[in-house]
């Protein structure tokens, strides 16, 4: 070959660009990718489709009646009466006629509320001058105070005329009102965070192993440092991540656009809508590239999928813990407790998250991002000593002492 | 260990290790190894399966690190520096196998720091030029077994190294691939190009090789050129006269033994002159005389031991 060699080696971010760009173009272009995008369109389908018929069901079922039973012309006057009332009253339930009593004769209520042919919830009797409730306590309770009215109503003793009452909303919200919304912002964007992290940190899991099975790993480790393996890989899932959340961010946000919603409708955060999306961003990367490269590192010392996921459930239900931890970290802003979630490094995005929502000072993500870089950049370098110490090794096969874990058992398979 | 300063005694090293170790859970693969690899030679590291040789070449290419002792590649000693003018070929061959083929090669020169469109271009030049052009949009995995190794050599080779590494290159090929690897591997070296493999098969070494280093159990008990490794063995005397005793016997060495219609020995230091001179005069009647220099394999059985030699011929392999 008469073309002049190569002039100079590689830098470590070179050699993980060179390994980002081919990891990212081959899951991009890949028919799984496609798959895994209209991933999450399954269970949004299912549970819209669960949540409307059992909406549908409920509408159906679960809407109580009130029953009456009295002479004809009780049930005429209490009738009018109450129609008139739910003019003003919007949460009565509808009035059904149960029966039109003759004089003297006798009405079981409590049978007819028990009847499972009708959905009464209560039942009048007696007269508009006497009137009888008959249901369970906390309906009769709350439902004694219209019927007391309509009665006065069919009697004559009410109100002709209702003024009306002009309503102002110069008030939207109060203190206590804004900072429960806060609080509720924070819980959503953390635990938005959390899915997205575990959904997609996972996919890194089974690259490695992937590679490995391919034989692959020896020509990238012989090439390039390990660590320029390991980064070029996490950002290459990062960028695949990114892509799949602007899908889904986009597709959601129109949906929800068209649904009527809009922004300004819900309370902003301490830091501001804009900024909390950016700092959303920089979280889910910084938790996306902590939890990744604990994953990567895990990766490297398996040899199967089935070890991949006996090694990583303790690091999912680990996590599972430091959303907890930042969960209820973030009800006691300031405290000791909470300051202990955002420096703990897998805590820490969930924790800085939630602190964005209900604090406006920005100097303390700076502080949080960098402290997480340094974390990403620790647990790299762990995880590609970790592969070199473990992985990359060779020799006779020794009789008895075969170990299943950490790479070992690869080691015999691979006997020079 | 024996070091013989041979044919590359007086050029630059392109290896150099000095009592590399490496442990693993206790068990000691590699246990000393000192290797002197002079630039442009073709060198073989030769030893049975579990000998040590990929945990070797490993430890030279910084894939791991020595536990103790030290290596310097092409002048330095961490390998990665040098990495964009070191090409390497595993034993377990691996590819994507979605890459399409001229694809595989870029990605392997870029590894080693070749832009990636000089790669793409380069890709399909060796691939046209090794005929298989027509591959050359092909995935992996529409590839056969052997196509896909020439994939994997020829993006060994993409970036022009200075120095190429193979690791059992010869497994898995066919009588005719070996032939064409071997012509290949002596064009890199004509081309100032420093070719180091590791093999079981002797044969290889003997016809490849200006120096070897045999290794067993760990140790390196002889680095040196081939020459000198079969001259650890003196040349074996195969003798046969027309009459079966006489005289002339007395002139024998000791070691002397009868083997069908032929008497074998090792040449005495003193030559075979005295010899034929006492078969001369006591009309033995020589039929056939002959001096045979030592093969790889008798130097290796000398060097290595008897176990090792038996490991090597027990190796598994489809072609010799």
């Amino acid at each position: 070959m008469s073309a002049a060699p190569v002039s100079g080696r590689l830098s470590t971010l070179a050699a993980a660009l060179v390994i980002a760009r081919r990891d990212f173009t081959a899951i991009l272009f890949s028919r799984s990718f496609f798959f895994f995008l209209l991933g999450p369109l399954f269970p949004l389908i299912v549970g819209g489709l669960a949540g409307g018929i059992g909406a549908s069901v409920k509408e159906t079922t679960a809407r109580p009646e009130l029953g009456i039973a009295m002479s004809k012309a009780d049930v005429a006057a209490m009738s009018a009466a109450y129609r008139q009332l739910q003019g003003q009253l919007a949460y009565l339930p509808d009035l059904v006629v149960v029966a039109e009593l003759e004089p003297g004769q006798a009405f079981d209520a409590g049978a007819a509320v028990r009847d499972r042919k009708q959905n009464l919830a209560a039942v009048i009797t007696g007269t508009p001058a006497q009137p009888v409730l008959t249901g369970t306590r906390d309906l009769i309770e709350r439902w004694q105070g219209p019927v007391s009215l309509a009665a006065a109503q069919a009697l004559g003793n009410a109100p002709a005329s209702y003024p009306k009452v002009e309503l102002s909303n110069l008030v939207t919200k109060t203190t206590a009102d804004e900072n429960r919304s806060r609080v509720t912002t924070a819980q959503l964007g953390q635990t938005v965070l959390f899915l997205l992290t575990m959904l997609l940190a996972g996919m890194v899991l089974s690259n490695l192993v992937e590679e490995k099975g391919n034989k692959i790993i020896e020509i990238l480790a012989a090439a390039i440092p390990m660590d320029a393996v390991f980064l070029g890989k996490l950002f290459a899932m990062l960028a695949v991540s990114w892509v799949g959340i602007t899908v889904w961010g986009v597709t959601g946000t129109a949906v929800w656009l068209a649904a009527g919603n809009s922004l300004a409708d819900y309370p902003a955060p301490a830091v501001g809508w804009p900024m909390f999306f950016g700092l959303a961003v920089l979280y889910f990367s910084m938790g996306y590239l902590l939890l990744g490269s604990l994953f990567l590192a895990i990766g490297s010392m398996a040899s199967t999928v089935r070890e991949v996921q006996t090694l990583s459930m303790p690091v999912t239900m680990l996590q599972l813990l430091n959303f907890f931890f930042a969960s209820y970290a973030m009800a006691r802003p300031g405290s000791a407790i909470e300051i202990a979630a955002t420096v703990v490094p897998f805590s820490s995005p969930f924790a800085m998250l939630a602190r964005a929502a209900q604090d406006p000072r920005l100097w303390t993500h700076g502080l949080a991002l960098a402290w997480q870089v340094v974390c990403v950049a620790i647990c790299v370098k762990a995880g590609a000593t970790l592969f070199r110490k473990w992985v990359m090794k060779s020799g006779p096969a020794r009789g008895g002492r075969k170990r299943r874990w950490f790479g070992r058992r690869a080691k015999a398979e691979t006997a020079v | 260990m024996v070091s013989n300063a041979g044919a590359g005694a007086n050029r630059p090293l392109a290896i150099e290790a000095r009592g590399i170790v490496k442990r693993f859970d206790g068990f000691t693969a590699v246990d000393g190894v000192d290797l002197t690899v002079p630039e442009g030679a073709i060198y073989g590291i030769l030893g049975p399966n579990g000998a040590g040789k990929t945990t070797t070449l490993r430890m030279l290419l910084g894939i791991i690190d020595p536990d103790e002792g030290v290596r310097r590649i092409l002048g330095h000693d961490r390998p990665h520096e040098v990495a964009h003018t070191i090409g390497y070929l595993p034993e377990e061959r691996g590819l994507y196998p979605s890459m399409k083929a001229y694809e595989a090669i870029a990605f392997m020169g870029a590894l080693r720091g070749l832009p990636l469109a000089e790669g793409r271009r380069r890709g399909r030049e060796l691939l046209e030029q090794h005929g298989l052009g027509y591959a050359a949009d092909r995935q992996i995995r529409q590839l056969s077994k052997g196509m896909a190794q020439q994939v994997q050599l020829l993006g060994t080779l993409v970036h022009n190294p200075r120095l190429v590494v193979f690791d059992e290159p010869f497994s898995g090929l066919d009588a005719l691939n070996q032939g064409k690897l071997e012509r290949m591997m002596r064009g890199l070296a004509e081309s100032g190009v420093t070719v180091i493999f590791s093999t079981h098969v002797i044969a290889h070494a003997e016809r490849l090789c200006d120096e070897v280093a045999i290794i067993a159990g760990g140790k390196v008990p002889f680095a040196g050129p081939v020459d000198v490794a079969r001259d650890r063995i003196r040349p074996q005397v195969r003798l046969e006269t027309r009459a079966s005793d006489g005289p002339w016997r007395a002139a024998l060495p000791a070691d002397a033994r009868h083997e069908g219609a032929y008497w074998m020995f090792s040449l005495p230091e003193t030559g075979v002159e005295p010899l034929l001179r006492a078969l001369i005069e006591g009309e033995a009647g020589i039929l056939s005389l002959s001096i045979e220099r030592a093969g790889l394999h008798d130097a290796f059985v000398a060097i290595a031991g008897e176990a090792a030699a038996r490991a090597l011929e027990e190796s598994p392999e489809e072609v010799r």
